[in-house]
């Protein structure tokens, strides 16, 4: 059993004549948490539902623990722990009926659902609200209860769609700790427009554009195609600020050079380093031949928002760069 | 088994709810004055539920497709479909068993009509088993109903709508075998396809098990009605996931 938990091969959708997922191929193993990120629209909540069966894909294969998803459907769905968009449940029910059926169905029963259910309750906190119906919950509880529904029979396989939509700053820590805690054992997708959650929860991330994946790596490899990954920042007194823009931007491995005054009398001067070059050492060997008094100085890790900006924003689509 | 777990969140929703007490209620409000009003019951003075189980066809006629329209337009509107089509749960498991939901509920309230049946029994000295057979075959033609309400209410996610188009089906299904269209039909038409509607029309079958001549037949056309129905029904939602 070498094959991996999750094995897209060349999904494509169509809703008519949109495109809505365009000829996608990626894999998870046992262990990875992947993060799908894109704008809204970009296909993410579309491919999860062909992953989970909900969705028929148009041309594609798709394998769940090594199970034809479009052959066995019934085998591959209850390997998988699915958290819909938006966290659909039944209205009318309270959460102690609502798992009952999800265990049920799932083929789980007596002492066995029991300790599942009451295991599952403590770990995403719906004890309070235990027999309140649903429709009278808040966005936070009907969110969990979603959770607990998914990770109830403790599957190989988690696709969460957006898990923290409408979570507090608490609840969204205690999920994404929840997730990372499961980790170790499953397989997960979860899918966010939060990319601070990429670098808290995901070992992998692939982000999504038009429906094509336009990147795949771990959040380090995607910072690193930031502009301004290895920039330098300084802050110095203004009155120096000339004179180092002018060494550095008769350095070779420095591309660019900004400066912003801050305040009355500092200027912050932004370094970006030509592709692959590290700056850092070099600078420092000016400011101290020059005997520049530093405030400031830190190198960039490079911002995931700067990469999602420039590979999901139409215009600053680079030529083809970042398909793979 | 998958197919009770549905059932049984189907009976919780119906329970937990005012649907099923409304449901019972207005059931047997309608077939009370169904029977006294229309049907005359004390006036005919005989002891037999006759009165009682003509006005059925018209009855079901609007509860079933009320009971019906929910079954799938509901879980559309509220995106609980998804979550149960991602369930490994079969079409067959799904369809079935919130059909045989549905179909409880009306068993339950012509159950519940009970006191009816005592009464003619005070009263007189009525056929037990034609009465029988008439309960079977009330509840048999319900459960027709209530198939093609549940198709519809897989092709919509809004039930008014399913309501609407599932009452004029019930209603195409139930004048078919109406001696008075049949005959409006019967000078433009062969005699065949004339015995081929009646044939297929709910009355026809209906009546006959209500006489109390329950022929295998009958039943056999009223099952099998359910089967393409439920058929239908899960084409219809499996084709609405894409």
């Amino acid at each position: 059993m070498t094959t991996a938990r999750i094995v897209a091969n060349n999904l494509l959708k169509e809703f008519g004549h949109i495109v809505a997922v365009d000829d996608i191929s990626f894999s998870v193993e046992t262990g990875e948490v992947l993060g799908f990120l894109g704008p809204n629209g970009a296909g993410k909540t579309t491919t999860m539902r062909m992953l989970t069966g909900f969705l028929r894909p148009t041309r594609g294969e798709i394998s769940i623990c090594g199970i034809n998803m479009l052959a066995k459907p019934v085998q591959a769905k209850a390997r998988i722990g699915y958290l819909p968009e938006g966290a659909p449940l039944y209205p009318e029910l309270t959460p102690g009926t609502f798992l009952k059926f999800a265990g049920m169905v799932r083929g789980l029963g007596g002492k066995e659902l029991d300790n599942r259910i009451a295991e599952t309750a403590e770990k995403v906190h719906l004890r309070e609200v235990w027999n309140q119906a649903i429709e009278t919950l808040s966005k936070g509880y009907k969110r969990r209860l979603g959770l607990a529904q998914a990770i109830l029979h403790d599957p190989e396989i988690l696709i969460l769609d957006e898990p923290t939509d409408g979570l507090d700053p608490n609840q969204k820590q205690e999920v994404r700790q929840l997730v990372k805690q499961m980790a170790e054992t499953k397989a997960i997708i979860i899918s966010t427009h939060i990319l601070e959650e990429v670098n808290a929860v995901c070992t992998r991330a692939v982000i999504l554009a038009r429906g094509r994946i336009v990147a795949d790596g771990t959040p380090r490899e995607l910072e690193s195609m930031a502009a301004d990954h290895n920039a330098v920042s300084i802050l110095i007194p203004s009155g120096k600020a000339a004179l180092l823009a002018e060494k550095l931007e008769k350095t070779d491995s420095i591309r660019t050079v900004e400066i912003t005054p801050r305040g009355e009398d500092r200027s912050l001067i932004q370094a970006f380093p030509s592709a692959g070059s590290l700056i850092l050492t070099q600078i420092t060997d000016i400011i101290k031949e020059h005997d520049i008094r530093v405030l400031e100085l830190r190198q960039e890790p490079g911002h995931l928002e700067e990469v999602f900006r420039k590979l999901t924003v139409p215009e600053e689509r680079p030529a083809d760069g970042g398909q793979a | 088994m998958n197919i009770s777990a549905i059932y049984r969140r189907e009976m919780r929703s119906y329970f937990s709810t005012p649907l099923a007490y409304v449901f019972i209620v207005i059931f047997l409000m309608l077939a009370g004055i169904f029977t006294f009003y229309l049907g005359g019951f004390f006036a005919r003075a005989q002891a037999d539920l006759e009165p009682f189980f003509t006005w059925h066809p018209w009855l079901y006629m609007f509860l079933a497709p009320a009971l019906g329209m929910r079954l799938w337009a509901e879980e559309r509107k509220t995106g609980t479909f998804e979550l149960l089509m991602t369930l490994p749960v079969s079409m067959g498991s799904a369809v079935l068993g919130k059909f045989l939901a549905a179909w409880s509920m009306m068993g339950i309230s012509l159950a519940l009509t009970f006191p009816m049946w005592i009464t003619v029994n005070v009263l007189g000295n009525p056929d037990n088993g034609v009465i029988a057979a008439g309960y079977l075959g009330s509840l048999l033609m319900s459960g027709a109903y209530l198939a093609i309400s549940a198709c519809v209410s897989a092709a919509t996610r809004n039930q008014v709508i399913a309501f609407v188009i599932s009452v004029v089906l019930c209603f195409t299904f139930l004048l078919l075998g109406y001696p008075l269209i049949l005959d409006l039909f019967r000078s433009w038409l062969p005699g065949g396809v004339i015995s081929f509607m009646a044939t297929i029309g709910f009355l026809q079958h209906f009546d006959s098990i209500v006489r109390g001549v329950v022929d295998f037949r009958d039943v056999l056309y009223f099952i099998t009605f359910i089967g393409l129905w439920l058929y239908a029904g899960a084409w219809t939602v499996d084709h609405h996931r894409s």
